[in-house]
């Protein structure tokens, strides 16, 4: 028998600015994931939080904040913490609790309170934590890294600006369309060329925002799916985690420098791409079985980098598939049909969760005008600072 | 009154190399497997497959290096980083390099006066002291990236 779980249930809150507590949003989100299944809190034997940094201690214990929230009952709780991959960890524990026969529910949730602007490190004085070292010694923001990845595909693989700017143009299309999203209106390439050169050269628009945001799952196990009448649900058939094989020789976030080559020969692929390749490996397809995926456009530019990284393409024919349509609504393969980050902007711990939310209602076939029709199987991925891999699989 | 220069981290450059080379920045290498870390590791080589039983000692690292990537920081980035928010902003380089020998892509910020349109990727550059900030006590000395022979 496969090692699938159900999901039963999605649920989120609109991301945006909205100055309240992550703790609203991620019980706003659980109650519609609930809602979604048809199931009551108080049939949750299961509640995995995907902490956050930024809200003080109850976002370091996501899990139990949220269960306070939703009213004590008793549930079995774990609280993760990996960066934006926290999301993915989250469902990655809640389906070994379902495999192994643990919980027969479980609910997901992840939500966060974002601050503006860049993001920044835990405060005090911390030499020995590259993530204040890269702040203090090279004012490194994220914006920065991104800004090299996608000088470096400029100068590699002769992606321009515009290839750029066609990303945001797609994504913001897609996420117009969502009403789940943040920004909900049409960017044209000349918007984006307008828009301040945050890091040269990337602008505003090819950068995401910071979002306050929530997103939950309902998982079950697929014999409680059929017992309460869901004989075909959206299944997850995959989840990845995995961290990188040194030496890791693609500069990332947070680091100052990359390992050296002196003592081993890189590994051939990059890091990115092992988790897409683990996930696949894990559901027993591959990428021409997909109908749609959701990657994490942190930038314009590092779409492009998931489209080869997930096997969309050859490495440097990204920007040819946007070029060419391939990856809008309507176009052969279909990513980030949500709106991606462009439209919503990062809530991290909610980012990885909220992925799988668009790929369920896109299996499902109820994505709206967002439809992909005849959805049978799509990806999520993204990475986590540190080295946390993240990529779910879902099927219908 | 005169300002004590200090390093902004200790242990990660020297501006007297033993070998008489100047400025250079200062990694480890394990002497087990011959691993090289920037920033430097001194209390484990972190190969996955090191034999074992090694020393961390301490090397400098090529002075040269060719352009993996660079950018610049339009925006003031937040604390640590030290700047004054009664100054306008000055947007500085920064670049990636990749150091042959060491088979390492290292970040460092571009030497004053190094612009982004006087790089290319590949474009050869060597690493040099200099100035980060300065408080009321402190002249805080960094490393920082400069075209060979070029602008800067």
């Amino acid at each position: 028998m496969s090692a699938d779980v159900a999901v039963l249930g999605a649920g989120m809150h609109p991301w945006g600015k909205w100055g309240r507590s992550f703790v609203e949003y991620g019980r706003t989100a659980a109650r519609a994931a609930l809602a979604d299944a048809g199931l009551d809190w108080t049939d949750v034997g299961s509640i995995v939080g995907a902490d956050t940094v930024r809200s003080g201690y109850p976002g370091y214990v996501a899990g139990a904040t949220f269960a306070r929230a939703l009213g004590w009952q008793g549930a079995r709780v774990t609280s993760v913490y990996a960066a934006c991959a926290s999301g993915a960890q989250a469902i990655g524990a809640a389906r070994a609790q379902i495999l192994a026969g643990l919980a027969d529910v479980v609910l997901v949730v992840g939500a966060d309170a974002a601050p503006k602007g860049f993001f920044a490190p835990a405060g005090g004085e911390r030499p020995d934590d590259p993530d204040w070292l890269r702040f203090r010694v090279l004012g490194a923001t994220n914006p920065a890294y991104f800004a090299l990845y996608a000088r470096r595909r400029m100068a590699v693989h002769g992606d321009t600006l515009e290839d750029f700017a066609q990303v945001k143009v797609k994504n913001a299309a897609a996420g117009r369309l969502n009403p789940h999203a943040r920004y909900r209106k049409a960017v044209t390439a000349q918007e984006v060329a307008a828009s301040a050169v945050v890091a040269d050269p990337l602008r505003l628009l090819d950068i995401c925002a910071t979002s306050d945001g929530g997103a939950a799952l309902v998982l079950t196990s697929m014999d409680f799916a059929r017992s309460r009448g869901v004989a075909d649900p959206v299944r997850i058939r995959a989840v990845s985690t995995v961290t990188p094989a040194y030496p890791r020789t693609v500069l990332d976030l947070p680091d100052i420098a990359t390992d050296s080559t002196t003592a081993a020969d890189p590994v051939a692929g990059s890091f990115r791409s092992s988790i897409a390749r683990a996930a696949y490996e894990e559901a027993g397809l591959g990428p021409r079985d997909l109908s749609l995926a959701e990657v994490y456009d942190l930038s314009t530019a590092l779409e492009l980098e998931w489209y080869e990284d997930i096997g969309l393409c050859a490495e440097g024919e990204g920007a040819k598939l946007v070029r060419e349509g391939a990856t809008a609504l309507g176009g052969r393969i279909p990513v980030n049909t949500s709106g991606g980050l462009a439209s919503f902007g990062e809530a991290v711990p909610a980012q990885a969760i909220a992925q799988v939310c668009e790929l369920t209602w896109q299996l499902r076939g109820t994505a709206g005008e967002r439809q992909v029709p005849g959805a049978r199987a799509g990806i999520t991925a993204n990475q986590g600072l540190f080295g946390h891999g993240s990529a779910v699989v879902a099927v219908r | 009154m005169a300002r004590t220069r200090t390093p902004v981290v200790s242990g990660w450059f020297t501006e007297n190399a033993a070998d008489g080379g100047g400025f250079r920045l200062l990694g480890t290498r394990c002497s087990a497997c011959t691993a090289v870390f920037f920033p430097r590791e001194d209390a484990y080589c972190r190969n996955p497959r090191c034999p074992g039983g090694g020393e961390l000692a301490e090397v400098p690292l090529s002075p040269r290096g060719r352009v993996w990537s660079y950018t610049d920081g339009r925006y003031r980035p937040p604390a640590p980083y030290v700047s004054d928010p009664a100054e306008p902003w000055e947007p500085y380089t920064l670049l990636a390099v990749e150091l042959e020998a060491e088979g390492m892509v290292v970040l460092g910020q571009g030497a004053p006066g190094v612009e982004v349109a006087d790089l290319a990727v590949g474009t050869e550059v060597e690493v040099v002291g200099g100035v980060l900030g300065e408080d009321a006590e402190t002249t805080w000395v960094t490393w920082q990236f400069k075209p060979v022979g070029g602008a800067g």
